[in-house]
């Protein structure tokens, strides 16, 4: 059969021309295409690893959020009391303190008023004593005008040295 | 919308393959049938295996009685020196074969003229009786040598292309690239990686690329309308062949040559008969890898093209419109045939080399 003898012409020509095409390919287009594939695969292969670690550090950073809202809030709950707790005392003390001035100022009052009620007695006392020495220097002018009242009061003074 | 818009030419380009695939087929059926009327009433499959075999001109169409035929040059190494002429020299206006320095074709092969057709250009018909074929080297452009140059210029062209989206900046695929990058990834993950090792592959990435693209392009374009039939060539897959073949010797390890010289784990007394069996696998193997893609590409141009001329021979529209319709489904799984028959040549090739540069521990 013709066809099942190979033809030396196209035998040299297609060992020619395939060394040819494996020469240039494997040169500019597979040695290119091979090293490329590979690049981008690592590439790919780095970028998915980078994404699931930003992803994981993603989840701790919430996690650490949580964590320190958590703390926050604990902490503004804290000061939160604690500054109600000094509100509550200072006001505590306030009215104490309040409640003390008026009680001194009403002691005060009432001891200044106790002074001027004094003061106002003596003088009361003084005058009525300076009124009742002149009103007993006038009646005893008048009444020891005639001597038997002197002689009576006498009388009668002695009378109660007696009765003593 | 984008995609369906792209999409359309190309559809359309496929379309028309298609239509002149059969148109041309057609055409030679009809020129073939009508020219066999007279002679033969069986029915006429020279067409076939002219078809099949290789020429020294490009017949793309009959049209009526005329031939649409590119003729391709034809150079001759004789006794030292290179001769040149074109393939329509040795043709007459009729396209009956004539003498032409010395030379004629004859039975679609070049030989030189008997004694009677010395230096006659207008010569007799030389009997063929009186051709010797010894003596020079045909290196004639062929309508093989010319598709196969043709496919060697698509492949720079294509997988330069390609390769150029690769230098520079990491990009996602696109077009061409997103064909064959696929591709190129299943040659390297499931053919290389897979039977020749993780760490020796890269070596013979650059042979098992080239060799799947050159089967597969040459498949297919064998498949295109007026097309040669390359890779249905026994030259061309021995050739191929042969690449494998010595790529794997060469490669072979100490563990590779001790399981075919003294193979471990037999009885002494059956080493002797296991180290024949083995030296002739290693020759076994190019020669299934040579007839496995010749007879499967070859086969199913004659099935085509027989069923397409079953119509013609018959005379028979009925059996002829079945036929083109059968034909056409035909070609479709020859299309699936072009592919794996790349893949298994490809496959079967990394293997081998697998097991040659394997280094023994199981």
């Amino acid at each position: 059969m013709d066809i099942l003898t190979p033809d030396t012409g196209l035998f040299i020509f297609q060992v020619v021309a395939f060394m040819l095409l494996l020469f240039l390919l494997g040169k500019f287009a597979w040695k290119p295409i091979l090293s490329g594939l590979k690049e981008r695969e690592e590439t790919i292969e780095n970028a998915l690893q980078s994404a699931e670690q930003a992803k994981k550090d993603m989840e701790a950073l919430n996690a650490d959020n949580a964590k320190l809202l958590a703390e926050a809030r604990q902490e503004r709950d804290k000061i939160l009391k604690e500054a109600m707790a000094a509100a509550n005392s200072i006001k505590e003390e306030a009215k104490e303190e309040t409640s003390k001035i008026t009680a001194k100022m009403v002691e005060d009052a009432r001891a200044s008023i106790e002074n001027e009620k004094r003061a106002a007695l003596a003088d009361v006392r003084t005058m009525v004593a300076s009124i009742s020495l002149e009103i007993t220097e006038k009646v005893l002018r008048k009444e020891l005008s005639d001597k038997n009242a002197q002689e009576t009061l006498v009388d009668e003074y002695v009378k109660d040295l007696n009765l003593n | 919308m984008k995609n369906s818009r792209t999409n359309f030419p190309n559809l359309l380009i496929i379309s028309a393959l298609i239509a002149l695939f059969s148109f041309t087929n057609s055409s030679n059926l009809l020129a073939a049938s009508d020219s066999g009327d007279e002679k033969k009433e069986g029915g006429d499959t020279e067409f076939i295996m002219h078809h099949i075999a290789d020429d020294y001109q490009w017949h793309i169409i009959t049209l009526g009685h005329t031939h649409v035929t590119i003729p391709l040059p034809m150079i001759i190494y004789d006794h030292g020196e290179f001769k040149f002429f074109m393939s329509s020299d040795f043709y007459d206006e009729h396209h009956e074969p004539i003498v032409h320095d010395g030379f004629m074709i004859s039975h679609g092969k070049l030989v030189r003229a008997g004694a009677g057709g010395h230096g006659d250009d207008h010569g007799a018909e030389a009997g063929h009786g009186d051709v010797e074929e010894a003596g020079f080297l045909d290196l004639s452009i062929t309508k093989n040598v010319a598709s196969l140059l043709l496919s060697v210029v698509i492949m720079l062209v294509v997988f330069f292309r390609i390769a150029k989206r690769y230098k520079g900046e990491v990009a996602a695929p696109k077009g061409l690239q997103s064909l064959f990058e696929p591709i190129i990834v299943f040659i390297r993950d499931d053919i290389a990686k897979v039977n020749i090792g993780e760490d020796k592959y890269q070596r013979f990435m650059p042979y098992l690329l080239t060799l799947f693209f050159f089967i597969l392009f040459n498949n297919l374009l064998g498949l295109t309308p007026g097309a040669a039939n390359l890779t249905g060539n026994i030259a061309v897959t021995l050739c191929l062949a042969l690449f494998t073949f010595f790529i794997t010797q060469f490669n072979g390890r100490k563990a590779y040559w001790m399981h075919i010289l003294w193979t471990p784990g037999v009885p002494l007394p059956l080493r002797p008969v296991i180290l024949v069996v083995e030296v002739i696998g290693i020759f076994t193997k190019p020669i299934s890898l040579t007839l496995r893609l010749f007879a499967s590409i070859t086969a199913g141009h004659i099935v085509v093209l027989s069923i397409v001329g079953l119509g013609f021979i018959l005379n028979s529209m009925v059996v002829g419109v079945v036929g083109t319709l059968f034909s056409v489904v035909i070609t479709l799984i020859e299309i699936l045939v072009a592919l794996i028959q790349a893949y298994v040549f490809t496959l079967f090739s990394s293997m081998y080399i697998g097991q040659a540069v394997d280094d023994g521990h199981h």
